[in-house]
């Protein structure tokens, strides 16, 4: 037996380590951890409940907008404002949250993902004409090539000539993914941290302008995502064809739903969402019922007295204690293990036949000659995540030409004195949940179950291990100096880890040891 | 030859905002500055960043050891995140290991400069900022704080330029909160385009109003940046222009003085 260590692994959101024990080189066992502990739950009580989307988008900087919006939701609930939410505020909450899902997907395909398997260093022996190839030759010629290297060596397999071609989509990619967030600014004032979402709706409606200079971005956008992005996804999946069985992990699916096409955003049975809610389990999509979901502690650092369902669950870190190895919590539905994100929506929405999921989905299968079951796997996170934000940037162009200047797009509201909330919706990653309890007017409890909390758990109280380690289980790890299969299967889960663990111990007590090891 | 400056960007109790920020940098882009002499004949190495390195695990860290040991008072350390002093000697990048032989540290973000929203009470860690962590762990280095949530990215590549043209800023370059005056000179309330609606006495009642923002808790009169004339997102919106009050970010004050957000601060009460 044989132990392979990764931490810190990078181009992820946060920290997080796995260690994984390697028998005859297969993973025989494997544990997902992350040390990062801030406290926004305990930050937030006894403050004014509208601070809540503030404090809470801060939770993460790489998907600031699904926490505001969760936050936002579940004050609509709180305030008793669900269904009066204006239409331009909807729509615009849409705009908001649709332009960070393209940043994010972008982002995590080029920048986080694609350097398991693009040679960099193909670059020195280009000799074209491209500006920004040559940039890049003239960045290589000076030195080691930071932060593109060092890296695992040993199993990239595109041409120079392809590697090239994707060399310059990483550069491209820089640049559109940050249109993604200046289009995002046009309703959201500024981000990472947007100013724009408030509970009732948001603080700036659409006029003429603003739809001029968010669709003209989008447009780009969009055409970036159907010719470059979904080609490319498709062409990785092609030279690495394995990894369409590698790394298949559950084999549960769970979606919270998310992106409101009409009326309230709180009614999680409508129809009328651009992801549908449901779990997908035996083959079959089942109705999603929130309150079958409970946080198991059996592995984790925290007095097992404080397992529960999220609305009623406390948070008491208990460091050392026995058997645990995590600081994320274990999510389950009806007590079994499932995975969230954009193959999760994918294939519960497809299943569903929902909207025109399936003419969008099918030519990506067929080119890749695969069944939609076949996703079940790493590239399909890959695959899907692509496909998805063609479908997200086809909405955003419907939902802005949709908005009407001057009609409203705010609802005023009174903070009660006692209330509960929940904010459930689809982040980038997968299912996002907050839970708030209002009394005297003030915050009195916030509890957040964010994407990564889900795919990253630890074993839960049956034995049974989170989605990422299910995926790294059974995996055959080539050369353990060069581990490319654990890193590619974590990786295509496109973890978050700031977002998963914000709990902390009390002041002046040793919470961790940071492995520097 | 190009003159090579090593930046080691270390990551501590923050949400990856202030990287995210980073990305969004536009004038000049993250590609002039990570790829290009971004001033002639020098440019900037960045061997070590969580979220956009390549390498991971042992030969990552391997990076970070080395530049320590063969570059000693060359290198620039960038902090991101609120320090925990007492076990965030961090994630790969222990924070005394890594400042005490950097020429300079520059802390980006609220988290790194004042400790930011983790720090808001009850602040249940602990945590605190950079100067405060040096001045825990006795260590005595340049400190250019860099403030913001995020911190903006010009307000960063200003800063790291005007390090690369000439040297490290003087005293009369940083205001009292080691901030860059260039940046941080000014108060939002003095160059808001919403400044003719306070002196008309014209005040937005809710979100979406026209008017000043003042009564909806705006925190510009009290906040000194110059997010008014050089805006967010390559120049197209900030806070105030999206009739959202300014939560005075780049200050000390904004974990709990300044929150509740929505709530107005009386003038005379600063």
């Amino acid at each position: 037996m044989r132990k392979i260590s990764i931490d810190p692994i990078s181009r992820i959101e946060g920290h997080l380590g796995i260690e994984l024990d390697v028998e005859d080189g297969v993973v025989r066992d494997a544990r997902c951890s992350g040390p990062l502990f801030r406290g926004f739950e305990v930050i937030l009580k006894g403050r004014d409940p509208r601070d809540a989307p503030m404090f809470a988008q801060r939770i993460c900087g790489v998907c600031p907008l699904i926490h505001a919006k969760g936050s936002v939701l579940a004050l609509d609930s709180a305030f008793g404002i669900s269904d009066r939410i204006p239409d331009n505020g909807r729509i615009v909450r849409n705009l908001l949250l649709g332009s960070n899902f393209l940043q994010s997907h972008v982002l995590h395909f080029y920048h986080l993902a694609a350097l398991d398997f693009v040679d960099v260093t193909a670059v020195a022996g280009y000799g074209g004409a491209d500006p920004d190839l040559n940039d890049l030759r003239a960045f290589a010629g000076r030195g080691p090539l930071s932060p593109l290297v060092p890296r695992y060596e040993g199993d990239y397999r595109f041409s120079a000539e392809v590697s090239l071609v994707l060399l310059k989509h990483y550069v491209e990619a820089l640049r559109v993914r940050r249109k993604a967030h200046e289009m995002l600014a046009v309703f959201g004032g500024k981000v990472p941290h947007q100013c724009g979402m408030v509970p009732g709706g948001v603080t700036k409606g659409p006029d003429l302008d603003s739809i001029a200079e968010y669709l003209w971005r989008l447009r780009e956008i969009q055409r970036f995502v159907d010719e470059t992005l979904i080609p490319d996804a498709i062409a990785l999946g092609k030279t690495y064809p394995e990894y369409m069985r590698i790394g298949r992990g559950c084999g549960r699916y769970l979606s919270f739903g998310g992106f409101s096409l009409a009326g309230s955003e709180a009614d999680l049975s409508s129809k009328a969402k651009l992801f549908p809610s449901g779990i997908l389990r035996n083959g079959a999509v089942e109705p999603l019922d929130p309150s079958k979901i409970e946080e198991e502690l059996a592995h984790s650092w925290y007095d097992d007295s404080g397992a529960g369902p999220p609305s009623s669950g406390e948070t008491i870190p208990l460091r050392g204690k026995d058997g645990a190895y995590s600081w994320l919590k274990s999510p389950r539905y009806e007590g079994q293990v499932f995975e969230v994100g954009p193959l999760a929506r994918m294939l519960i929405g497809y299943r569903l036949g929902h909207g025109r999921l399936r003419e969008t989905v099918d030519p990506a299968l067929s080119a890749l000659g695969i069944e939609i079951d076949d996703l079940r796997s790493t590239m399909g996170r890959h695959v899907a995540r692509a496909i998805e934000a063609g479908i997200v940037a086809r909405a955003l162009e419907e939902w802005v030409l949709s908005l009407r200047p001057g009609e409203p797009f705010y609802v005023d509201h009174q903070i009660p004195e006692a209330s509960t909330g929940m904010g459930l919706h689809e982040a980038p990653r997968g299912s996002l949940g907050h839970w708030v309890k209002i009394a005297g007017g003030r915050i009195e409890r916030y509890q957040v179950v964010s994407p990564t909390t889900w795919n990253g758990s630890p074993q839960d109280s049956k034995g049974a291990p989170g989605p990422i380690e299910q995926a790294l289980i059974g995996t055959r790890i080539r050369d353990p100096e060069n581990p490319f299969e654990a890193v590619r299967i974590v990786r295509s889960f496109d973890p978050c880890l700031a977002c998963s663990v914000q709990v902390i111990a009390p002041s002046g007590r040793k919470l961790v040891e940071y492995r520097i090891a | 030859m190009s003159k090579e400056i090593p930046v080691i960007w270390a990551q501590h109790g923050g949400c990856t905002g202030c990287s995210v920020s980073f990305l969004n940098a536009a004038r000049p882009a993250v590609k002039n500055i990570l790829i290009d002499e971004v001033v002639p004949g020098t440019h900037i190495e960045l061997r070590f960043h969580l979220t956009v390195m390549a390498g991971q695990g042992e030969p990552a860290l391997e990076v970070v050891r080395d530049t320590v040991r063969r570059e000693k008072g060359g290198y620039v350390l960038i902090v991101e995140g609120s320090i925990d002093p007492e076990y965030g000697r961090s994630l790969g990048v222990p924070l005394d290991d890594v400042a005490r032989d950097a020429l300079a540290a520059i802390a980006v973000g609220n988290c790194a400069a004042f400790g930011g929203l983790p720090a808001g009470r009850p602040n249940p860690v602990g945590y605190m900022g950079v100067g405060e962590a040096f001045g825990r762990l006795g260590i005595r280095k340049p400190l250019i704080n860099v403030p913001g949530c995020p911190m903006h990215p010009d307000w960063l590549s200003g800063t790291i330029v005007g390090i690369l043209l000439k040297g490290l800023p003087g005293p009369g370059d940083l205001d009292d909160l080691l901030r860059p005056k260039a940046f941080y000179g000014k108060l939002i309330h003095d160059r808001c385009q919403r400044r003719a609606d306070f002196d008309a006495g014209k005040f937005a009642a809710r979100p979406g109003d026209d008017g000043c923002l003042y009564e909806l808790g705006c925190k510009g009169p009290f906040t000194s940046a110059d997010c008014p004339e050089r805006r967010w997102n390559n120049r197209r919106n900030w806070c105030v222009e999206n009739g959202y009050p300014c939560q005075g970010c780049v200050e000390p004050e904004f974990a709990d003085l300044h929150s509740p957000y929505w709530k107005k601060i009386p003038l005379e009460a600063k």
